[in-house]
């Protein structure tokens, strides 16, 4: 079993993600089955086997290139607009450096 | 006359000779909306007043004589994932439940000037992650053709509303399958383009290796008009192609005589339902009737697509929604004062289960130590994939199976087994890993009257092919044979 109540906090540590104890037990049984499922893959010898990251820009001639300009981008308005908490042109969090 | 059964076609025609005003067919539709969509719930929310001030643009261009553009007048659904400036996006999700658009994504832009008018957004899997669109945190959308099955998904609104007749065409997006499943499960047609020919900019992102915006309509020559509409390089995404987009509608109506159509090993031995592989084969039948060549392909790693496709489409879900913090949009919980807590709750009270499961698979096989035993091995595999599909294309124009393996299944019934609703994506998944185009078609109906769809797949931009195909078994009564 690839997956134990401290896996799961840890990964929901790097997510930065809340997890309730029932939601841990059943994230330990259904994270461990489509795991195991997964594990299918193990049964291909892959050695040698150059990754795909995406499929359809394989050469230079696809890259997309523009010149480095400015252009015009949103207002500081529109920037804060969806802001759920905003102050002096400025998304408000809470305090980040502690005082200890 | 019913304005809501007609095509995009026949609507630009009737404004243009004066038989209607686009604001009677949009009020038609919005009349229609209030009558289907209590039960149906296809849509998340609609502004009625924008939808008019759209169709009212057109009948002023048509007074002042004005030439009509293309989709001159179309009433469409948008999925609630792709921005629209001014109209809230909520992606299916609490935690942009209040998200108003700042801008119109770019398959916007392109179909306001051809003339659409946007009638409302469309219910979906929160953030398109699902196959049934249970997984909305406002409501699910139900089938069209009966009220206990679901719709498909993730792009479940889009279907169902254009099944309805709700609207004449729609936008969905397809990652895994969630244009051509919910397509064939609503008895409508639907389009993957190839990945790179649609521009993104202002979709909502979840797989950016595997995401492609394409059209929803009732025939194939609304989906090839509305594809050439949304298609073309944009300087707003590097990942859209500088390649030319030709007239996909001009280009229907050739012969299909000799075309050669594989058929996978693995499509005679996987679990398809019986109801399904009757009209699968009675569709097979006939496009050997219409003198294409059927030839038997293999595509030895398709057993392996799905957990390839988990692993990389969760791996690229669990990054792309990072962003959502409670810091730039979306909702906030304060939690205890500090900034993790903050961001934990937040997350925790924005996602729904189906989305922090695929999170926190996604950031397993990202993990250090997992990585390479995970992710990498899924990409090498992903490599295999596409080979294998490289080599039918050598022998073969287009792939053809059924689009899901079976009818489209009960609401709740998937719902407490995620693994057995990700089974389900088995004939759709290898399109996105490849990058191929794919088109679902209506395909006759199983005994118990619920639509079948039958899936062709072409090879990296042509389109053309898989249209002109799909438009000759339209043609010869193939949506119902």
């Amino acid at each position: 079993m690839k997956i134990d109540g401290a896996r799961v906090d840890y990964i929901a540590n790097l997510a930065q993600l809340a997890v309730t104890e029932e939601e841990k037990q059943e994230l330990i049984g259904q994270m461990n089955s489509i795991l195991d499922y997964v594990e299918q893959l193990n049964r291909l010898d892959t050695r040698g086997i150059e990754p795909t990251a995406q499929v359809v820009h394989t050469s230079e001639q696809n890259y997309s290139w523009r010149a480095d300009r400015s252009r015009p981008g949103f207002s500081q308005e529109q920037s804060l607009g969806n802001g759920p908490a905003t102050g002096s042109g400025h998304f408000k969090v809470p305090k980040v450096i502690s005082e200890k | 006359m019913d304005l809501t059964k007609l095509t995009a076609r026949k609507i630009r025609g009737m404004i243009e000779r004066g038989e209607a005003s686009a604001v009677e067919i949009c009020r038609a539709f919005q009349d229609r909306i209030r009558e289907q969509d209590p039960e149906v719930q296809a849509f998340l929310h609609h502004d009625n007043d924008f939808a008019l001030s759209q169709a009212e643009r057109i009948d002023r261009m048509k007074q002042a004589g004005e030439p009509l553009p293309e989709l001159a007048g179309l009433p469409m659904a948008i999925k609630d994932n792709l921005l629209i400036r001014g109209l809230r996006c909520t992606c299916g999700s609490r935690n942009l439940e209040n998200f108003v658009a700042p801008y119109n994504a770019t398959v916007i832009d392109r179909l306001a000037s051809a003339g659409a008018v946007f009638l409302g957004k469309a219910n979906l899997d929160e953030y398109a992650m699902g196959s049934s669109t249970e997984n909305s945190a406002f409501q699910p959308t139900r089938n069209p053709h009966s009220r206990n099955h679901v719709p498909g998904g993730s792009s479940g609104g889009s279907a169902a509303a254009v099944g309805a007749h709700m609207a004449v065409a729609a936008l969905g997006t397809d990652t895994g399958g969630s244009i051509r499943q919910p397509a064939s499960f609503c008895g409508v047609v639907g389009m993957k383009p190839t990945y790179s020919r649609v521009s993104r900019y202002g979709l909502v992102a979840f797989g950016s290796s595997l995401d492609q915006i394409g059209p929803l309509a009732h025939d194939v020559e609304d989906v090839a008009g509305i594809l050439k509409v949304i298609s073309g390089k944009d300087p707003l995404d590097a990942t859209s192609l500088a390649v030319d987009v030709p007239d996909y509608a001009g280009g229907l109506g050739q012969p299909i005589e000799g075309l050669k159509i594989g058929i996978t090993r693995e499509y005679r031995q996987s679990g398809v339902s019986e109801p399904v592989r009757t009209r699968i084969e009675a569709g097979l039948k006939l496009f050997q009737d219409l003198g294409c060549r059927l030839i038997e392909v293999d595509l030895p790693h398709t057993d392996y697509a799905i957990a390839t496709y988990y692993v990389i489409a969760m791996a690229e879900a669990s990054s792309n929604l990072a962003r959502y913090d409670g810091v730039r949009y979306g909702l906030r919980i304060p939690g205890q004062g500090d900034l993790s807590s903050m961001y934990r709750e937040t997350r925790d009270a924005g996602f729904g289960a189906e989305v922090k499961r695929r999170i926190m698979l996604g950031t397993f096989v990202l993990s250090s130590g997992y990585y390479d035993a995970y992710y990498l091995k899924a990409q090498q595999v992903r490599t295999l994939i596409k080979r294998d599909f490289e080599a039918a294309f050598q022998r073969v124009d287009l792939l053809i199976s059924p689009t899901s393996p079976t009818p489209p299944f009960r609401l709740g019934e998937k719902t407490s087994d995620p693994l057995s609703m990700y089974l389900s994506d088995i004939f759709t998944i290898t399109a996105n890993l490849v990058g191929i185009p794919g088109i679902s078609l209506p395909c006759g109906r199983t005994p118990d009257g619920m639509p079948v769809g039958i899936q062709l797949l072409g090879k990296h931009f042509d389109e053309p092919v898989v249209l002109n195909a799909a438009h000759a078994f339209e043609q010869a009564g193939g949506f119902d044979p």
